[in-house]
């Protein structure tokens, strides 16, 4: 196996010959630690302090805006990208002005955001952090389905309104526990939904590319389900597959048709799975009754939106994941991936161009 | 059937603000023969002899001692929902009248608003919902965060059929469970939801991440939670209503918000309903207010319509009653 040129990578791969052994032992001079591009600490759209110092703990890290003060020297420092929350882009011209960079690391298990031939072309890696993200996104898909239900954001408004008097009797929302879920994707984060929502003894249906086994199934009470079952039978829809090609503007206007009237339809995957202008006609028509939306496309949507001024829709900012907590492990696992890569190890969650 | 032939049942109105539902009234006029109080007072003497039970649906009509004496006949208050403490149950109990609720029935719903919650609350969801509709918003910033529900210490204080199904709900999240009740559940109760008992609230209050109110308001958790048990709670620590507005010192708890001694309160009762327009707590950015929900879904009202309906015919046949209450 070649030996990096690094002094620290060579000795991590243990190689007899080139082994560089610190001089003070259990102190790395920091151009030992491999560099990693990152977009920003702190800021609008930087990664929060305490994210810094744990990366900082195993890569030189180098900001967007001192790559940019220092191209060439900065350039050749570069390994590894830290992504997160789709900054900093990845395009052509990044990926040439980096001739050391090896592996791509986002945070968050989507990587649509990601152009994952070209950078595939570049021979470079991603990963990704499948890990990290379920209980948390797991989590809002149950908040957004509860808020939604028993209409928490409209009562909320009612309670502080100046304008309120007194609580209406007749002011009721409708039952989660006991109702049917659909759940469309039944990977990690689905299952995990299904856990939760067997506890309010709802009734689960899936729909996934692959059949879960029967244990699995079990486990959790869900029936696989056709698509179009699904949809008929759900009083709440829950979306939660990767965003692919085949999954772009999966529910459509033929999709919200076959919903009940009465249904709630809620996303946690991503804006563009779902025909965002078949579903303000939906909601307008009352085809379906209410949706629930972390994510839109874009984000955010426009300030003139249709979307935004339906009462019947609760959107928040794709907050699926941002916990102290996830934003923590998803930097612990976008580290160890990271560092797999750059010592040639196992890689626990690379993503390949489809 | 004869209008006579139903038994007559006082009710407050129908429609409006607080009356009984107009498809719950066509529901009752096919078994009872219902007055509203309306009615009543235009004809006290006659109608008050035929009334034999009374359907309180969102505490009206309120029950005074007038009321009581001017139906003799009276036999059962079917009040809606799990609490009584609005009822006199002693002066009904000096009358003979017998007390029916709704316990069983609101106990799904209200534990899933005590989820729902939590969930908002930590997840900071209604202010999310509002930046991601604001007219200003321009790009959703970074590190926005809120708190993970999952595997986080729930404490639950008051651990009866409602506070039980909240900790059935909390464990599918792996959230560590406490409880503090007036008696310790066996052992099998708690195995199957993971539940520690902690005889003194302290303890519960100490440790955990999220603490969830679920007792009934009596003279004993009248202020329950006061200043003391806020100082003891983490100053992360957000606090859930779910029982009664009484049970928490409301003062203590607008200081403690205040002064940031807790992160957040998330109440869906307060005293009174509604607060006063000009209420601290409605000007704090940390607490999420809901107007009395916990049992308001369509379902849940049908059931309790039910059951209420069931309650006074038993009350009336002289045979046990479903949801007695006993003092």
């Amino acid at each position: 196996m070649p030996a990096e040129g690094r002094g620290w990578a060579a000795a991590e791969v243990g190689g007899a010959a080139e082994r560089t052994v610190p001089e003070r032992p259990g102190v790395m001079a920091e151009q030992e630690l491999p560099g990693l591009l990152i977009m920003d600490v702190g800021g609008t759209h930087g990664v929060q302090e305490s994210l810094a110092a744990l990366l900082k703990k195993h890569f030189c890290v180098i900001t967007m805006k001192e790559l940019l003060e220092n191209k060439k020297e900065m350039g050749k420092k570069i390994q590894s990208i830290f992504v997160s929350e789709c900054r900093p882009a990845i395009d052509k011209e990044l990926l040439e002005s980096l001739p050391n960079l090896k592996v791509i690391g986002n945070s968050g298990v989507g990587v649509d955001h990601l152009n994952l031939k070209m950078i595939s072309n570049f021979g470079v890696k991603v990963t990704n952090t499948p890990h990290a993200v379920a209980d948390s996104t797991a989590d809002m898909g149950m908040a957004l389905m509860l808020a939604s239900a028993r209409r928490l954001v409209e009562g909320s408004q009612i309670a502080v309104s100046p304008d309120t008097k007194y609580f209406a009797a007749d002011w009721l929302g409708v039952e989660v526990t006991r109702a049917t879920l659909g759940i469309i994707g039944m990977g990690r984060i689905g299952y995990k939904v299904a856990q939760r929502a067997r506890a309010f003894e709802m009734k689960i249906l899936y729909h996934n590319r692959n059949r879960r086994s029967k244990e699995e199934e079990q486990a959790v009470g869900a029936c696989y389900s056709e698509m179009e079952d699904l949809l008929q039978q759900s009083d709440f829809v829950m979306l939660v597959v990767n965003l692919t090609p085949e999954t772009e503007k999966l529910i459509g206007k033929k999709e919200l048709g076959l919903m009940k009237h009465t249904a709630t339809l809620i996303n946690i995957s991503r804006g563009a799975v779902i025909d965002q202008d078949a579903l303000v006609e939906a909601l307008q028509n009352k085809t379906i009754k209410a949706a629930a939306l972390d994510v839109t496309y874009p984000e955010p949507l426009p300030r003139n939106h249709p979307l935004l001024k339906l009462n019947n829709v609760i959107i928040t900012p794709h907050i699926g994941t941002a916990t102290v907590q996830a934003t923590h492990m998803m930097a612990e696992e976008a580290i160890a991936n990271m560092l797999s890569v750059l010592k040639c190890q196992p890689i626990p969650s690379e993503v390949f161009p489809q | 059937m004869e209008g006579q032939e139903l038994p007559c049942v006082l009710i407050d109105c129908i429609g409006g603000k607080h009356g009984v539902y107009e498809d719950h009234a066509e529901f009752l006029k096919e078994r009872f023969c219902l007055i509203t109080m309306k009615e009543y007072l235009e004809n006290k003497s006659f109608l008050g002899k035929k009334i034999r039970a009374i359907y309180m649906w969102y505490h009206k009509p309120v029950i005074n001692e007038e009321l009581l004496q001017s139906l003799p006949n009276l036999k059962i208050v079917a009040s809606s929902g799990a609490g009584v403490d609005h009822l006199d149950l002693n002066l009904l109990s000096s009358y003979g009248v017998k007390v029916s609720n709704t316990p069983l029935t609101v106990s799904t719903d209200t534990a899933d608003l005590g989820m729902a919650l939590m969930l908002a609350s930590s997840r900071r969801l209604v202010e999310g919902h509002q930046m991601a509709i604001s007219p200003d918003t321009e790009y959703f910033p970074a590190n926005w965060l809120g708190a993970e529900v999952s595997g986080a210490t729930l404490g639950i204080v008051g651990m009866g059929t409602i506070g039980y199904k909240v900790a059935e709900r909390a464990k599918a999240f792996e959230m560590k469970i406490l409880y503090h009740n007036r008696k310790q559940r066996n052992k099998e109760e708690e195995h199957a939801v993971g539940a520690t008992y902690c005889k003194k609230i302290d303890d519960l209050l100490q440790q955990a991440d999220f603490v969830m109110l679920a007792v009934k308001l009596t003279p004993q958790t009248h202020k329950l939670i006061g200043k003391r048990e806020l100082q003891l709670m983490k100053p992360t620590a957000i606090l859930i209503n779910i029982s009664r507005g009484l049970v928490v010192d409301q003062d203590a708890l607008v200081e403690a918000l205040q002064n940031k001694v807790i992160k957040a309160a998330a109440l869906d009762v307060t005293y009174p309903e509604p607060l006063p327009r000009d209420h601290p707590l409605l000007k704090l950015k940390d607490v999420l207010i809901t107007p009395h929900i916990g049992s308001a879904t369509v379902k849940t009202r049908h059931l309790m319509k039910e059951n209420m309906t069931e309650s006074i015919q038993a009350g009336l046949a002289g045979l046990p009653i479903p949801n007695e209450v006993l003092l």
